[in-house]
């Protein structure tokens, strides 16, 4: 079983951050984020703005893109490390929100920055199943919420977005993935804290906590997996690939990755440097950047791969 | 080995072996700690062993010291 896209969209809060604008919090320098992480602007949600409205404003852009109506869609998948509330879930309220049936089949997903592969793989499983014909992945991330805005290592890096695909089932366009876990919570981690249970002393957490280095390595053999793996799976070489969507983490992830593979840029679209790591929600986001600017069509045999916090790193490659 | 590290890491930074200072610092030779990371990975993919990087390999002869050379 398989699925096509029908439609994207992307939304983005309304306040851009520059990394000059960064200097009001931690000692930094526009310079030293570009050369270390390529990027030179990011969106965060201000007070005026929920993470729910983004996601509403991704998914009626895809709708539209579409030419699908909310009372045709059967499963709405989010993914999302945090949404508005920790219950009822973003994908609850968001199914309210855009006017699906009652009778649609909600969820949510928490895979960090992996998310939106596993938000795919679970549409599928949904087609598969026979629960859904048509169904909406939507990566939405508020990460400014969960970042500690005096760590200069990692506030640098994060951005808010939200990014949504309409799917439709179909037996021809086959999807393959590939998925791996290495299970670790001290290279990557966003702890939980206790606030006021009287049965657990108070803890700090709440904020990420990232090895960069570690990370880093991390990332780059991941990445050379996955999409060996995808590669594998299908049958196909790099060379019968349009493009190469990577999680938008780092820049020098992204040339490692290049340099590994022995493959080159134009292969590997990009836009970290307006959006920071936004999570779940960048390769949807890239998506739909090159597919509205012309770049990516629809046929175009495509590879995402994404890797983060779990150690997770998840792939999978099929015909837009 | 020794030949083998300093053309990757001329390669890397697009100079001439010849002009690699092996007792420079990383940051003399313009590496930041990603680009040493960066050494690192590519280093045990030439290598094929692991290369660890603990704060006494400050640049690239001690590099070679932890590597044996």
């Amino acid at each position: 079983m398989g699925f096509r896209i029908l439609g994207t969209g992307s939304a983005l809060p309304a306040k851009i951050l520059k990394n000059d604008d960064l200097k009001q919090f931690i000692d930094t320098s526009d310079e030293w984020i570009r050369t270390r992480t390529g990027i030179e602007e990011r969106r965060v949600l201000t007070g005026e703005e929920s993470l729910l409205s983004l996601a509403e404003e991704a998914v009626n852009k895809a709708l539209s893109d579409g030419k699908i109506k909310p009372r045709e869609i059967d499963a709405v998948i989010c993914t999302t490390m945090q949404g508005d509330c920790s219950v009822p879930s973003l994908s609850c309220l968001l199914a309210g929100k855009i006017g699906a049936r009652e009778d649609v089949v909600t969820l949510d997903v928490n895979q960090a920055c992996c998310g939106f592969v596993y938000g795919l793989s679970a549409a599928e499983g949904y087609f598969s199943s026979g629960l859904a014909k048509r169904a909406l992945v939507v990566s939405a991330e508020a990460v400014s919420r969960l970042t500690d805005w005096t760590d200069r290592s990692t506030c640098i890096l994060f951005g808010d977005a939200a990014a949504a695909v309409v799917l439709e089932k179909s037996a021809e366009n086959k999807v393959y993935f590939d998925f791996c876990v290495k299970p670790d919570d001290e290279v990557l981690s966003i702890e939980r804290p206790n606030d006021n249970f009287p049965y657990a002393e108070y803890s700090g957490g709440h904020f990420i906590k990232m090895d960069g280095q570690e990370v880093y390595k991390f990332a780059g053999a991941a990445i050379y997996d996955r999409i060996k793996g995808v590669l594998g799976k299908s049958g196909y070489k790099a060379e019968d690939v349009k493009a190469f969507l990577l999680h938008q983490a780092n820049i020098r992830i992204i040339n490692s990755s290049l340099y590994k593979l022995k493959l080159t840029d134009e292969k590997f679209p990009h836009n970290i440097e307006r959006y920071g790591n936004t999570s779940s929600a960048s390769i949807p986001l890239l998506l739909d950047e090159e597919l509205k600017g012309g770049r990516l069509n629809r046929g175009d045999r495509t590879v995402m791969c994404a890797f983060g916090a779990g150690l997770m790193s998840a792939a999978c490659l099929f015909e837009l | 080995m020794k030949e083998q590290v300093i053309k990757l890491i001329a390669e890397y930074k697009g100079v001439e072996p010849d002009a690699i200072d092996t007792s420079a610092s990383w940051a003399d030779l313009g590496f930041d700690s990603l680009d040493v990371t960066e050494l690192m990975v590519r280093l045990e993919d030439e290598l094929g062993k692991e290369v660890e990087l603990t704060p006494e390999i400050v640049n690239i002869d001690a590099l070679l010291a932890a590597l044996g050379e």
